[in-house]
């Protein structure tokens, strides 16, 4: 097998606030091969972003070791591409001009890879429109087209589809899916969304809050093509869904 | 098509008539007044008379003079003002320690009027021009700075953070995303500080001109002609309210992408 591409171990951050200290991540362990697609699941608080964040090198003040390709990571690199849950377009610069925003001062052939990334993404008539004219769907399309022009070798997804509408979510989940198919990126996926998790991930990561640690790991057996229907699926899904909500059945009690 | 064009033209002509309405009606009861000698001729002539003035000082040249005159006056305060603004307030906008070190210093600047530099500037740089000048560039010079300071504090950070995913080089950062992210409120400073360099230099015209719009004031006052001090009043407001039209529709030039 070839070399871990993301390789953490004991990984353990704190927020100190005054005199309290809140434990974000403790003792996190995990390797990810050149290839995969994760998901990373769990409840709000439980530093999934965080543990997101520090693999692009946007944070850095952790205790452990987080290493990239066999180096420690320290600091952000386009080789590690990172779409937020905002579009993250600067509204000031056309699509093409946040496009080459990203791209190395040196970058030859900028029209052609403005072109091939906005193909990959389906938009070729945006180019010249600001991104108030975009739909948000549209808006975080550039974005992804916006980090594959940079050729990274993996994409750091921190809730990519939360803020968009059922439909355009499923639309973009299956673009990701035929990205990752076709070009070979490795795909992080931080969620909170359980049916998304399954859907994408060849494995997924069920994390838990106070203090923020990997809970579990499920090894996702996808069909092919993927479905979102068959009984496999939702098997999976289930299984999940009981992980999370063990200590939380009460919740059920009362509810129909 | 027809139609719509129709009610365009309707559209077009309610909102002239609520427009002027008012400065009509004013001018309506103005004239009333003198007619019926609540007002007199010394105090608050007709506005007729006025007009009349303003005819007579347009044909022989004085009044496009003095416009003139104080216009170059407040651009050339003016634009130095923007400039050096502009300079120290992203110098202080990106460096924390250079807005520490100037802090001091420009907060007590900051709320003294600039009339009151009127005696310092003739004592410094005599009745002439530059005295004009320097107080214009103190009053323009704030509202500037202080707008440019604050846009680039209210930059949301994460598109610095952006910036930093992809690496960007300094530079870059500055060009396009500090400057055109504060540009908003650069504007809005531009503004200000362009209105208040335009009440400067009344006031400073007032003090020691031969020309000028505040010399003319003045000049009206010393002629015991309130004639001519209400035109040059109104020509004021006049000016000074399409100078800064022209910078507002600059701005929704320059703001496109809102």
């Amino acid at each position: 097998m070839a070399d871990p591409i993301i390789q953490i171990e004991k990984l353990s951050k704190q927020f100190v606030s005054g005199k309290q200290t809140k434990k974000v991540l403790e003792n996190v362990n995990l390797t990810i091969n050149p290839g995969e697609f994760i998901s990373i699941i769990g409840p709000s608080g439980c530093g999934k972003s965080t543990l997101l964040r520090i693999m692009g090198g946007l944070d850095t003040d952790y205790e452990g070791s987080v290493y990239f390709e066999n180096g420690p990571i320290k600091g952000p690199g386009r080789e590690r591409g990172f779409i937020f849950q905002d579009h993250r377009l600067l509204p000031w610069l056309t699509v093409e001009e946040n496009i080459k925003f990203s791209l190395p001062e040196s970058t030859e052939n900028v029209e052609k890879i403005i072109v091939e990334n906005l193909e990959i993404v389906g938009l070729q008539d945006v180019r010249k429109a600001y991104p108030k004219q975009l739909s948000g769907g549209m808006a975080q399309r550039v974005s992804i087209a916006r980090a594959l022009s940079n050729q990274p070798k993996i994409l750091l997804l921190d809730e990519p589809f939360g803020a968009l509408d059922a439909i355009t979510k499923m639309h973009l989940q299956e673009e990701m899916l035929r990205l990752w198919e076709m070009e070979q990126i490795t795909m992080i996926i931080v969620t909170h969304d359980i049916e998304e998790a399954v859907y994408l991930g060849q494995r997924v990561i069920v994390m838990d809050t106070q203090p923020g640690r990997i809970k579990q790991s499920y090894n996702i057996e996808q069909s092919i093509p993927r479905s979102r229907v068959s009984p496999e699926f939702h098997r999976q899904k289930d299984k999940i869904y009981k992980e999370f909500f063990e200590e939380k059945l009460q919740t059920f009690y009362y509810t129909i | 098509m027809k139609e719509m064009a129709a009610s365009k033209y309707i559209q077009t002509a309610k909102y002239l008539s609520l427009y002027w309405i008012l400065p009509i009606l004013v001018l309506l009861l103005w004239k009333g007044a003198a007619l019926l000698g609540i007002i007199h001729n010394y105090t608050l002539p007709s506005p007729d008379k006025v007009i009349q003035t303003a005819v007579t000082l347009t044909a022989d040249g004085t009044l496009a003079g003095n416009i003139i005159i104080s216009i170059l006056r407040v651009l050339e305060g003016f634009f130095l003002a923007l400039a050096a603004a502009l300079a120290v307030g992203v110098a202080a906008g990106l460096s924390g320690k250079f807005e520490i070190i100037t802090d001091f210093i420009l907060q007590v600047l900051k709320p003294i009027p600039p009339i009151a530099w009127i005696p310092l500037a003739i004592l410094w740089f005599g009745i002439g021009e530059a005295s004009k000048i320097y107080i214009i560039f103190i009053g323009a010079f704030f509202p500037v700075f202080l707008n440019t300071l604050d846009g680039i504090k209210n930059i949301d950070r994460k598109y610095i953070e952006l910036a930093r995913v992809y690496e960007v080089s300094k530079k870059r950062v500055i060009k396009q995303v500090v400057l055109p992210g504060a540009l908003p409120f650069i504007m809005t400073g531009t503004r200000l500080g362009l209105g208040s360099a335009w009440i400067c230099v009344v006031a400073s015209e007032m003090i020691a001109a031969t020309r000028g719009v505040g010399y003319m004031l003045m000049d009206g006052r010393d002629l015991a002609r309130p004639d001519m001090v209400i035109l040059g009043m109104i020509i004021i407001g006049i000016v000074g309210k399409f100078m800064d039209d022209i910078l507002k529709k600059l701005s929704t030039v320059m703001i496109k992408w809102n």
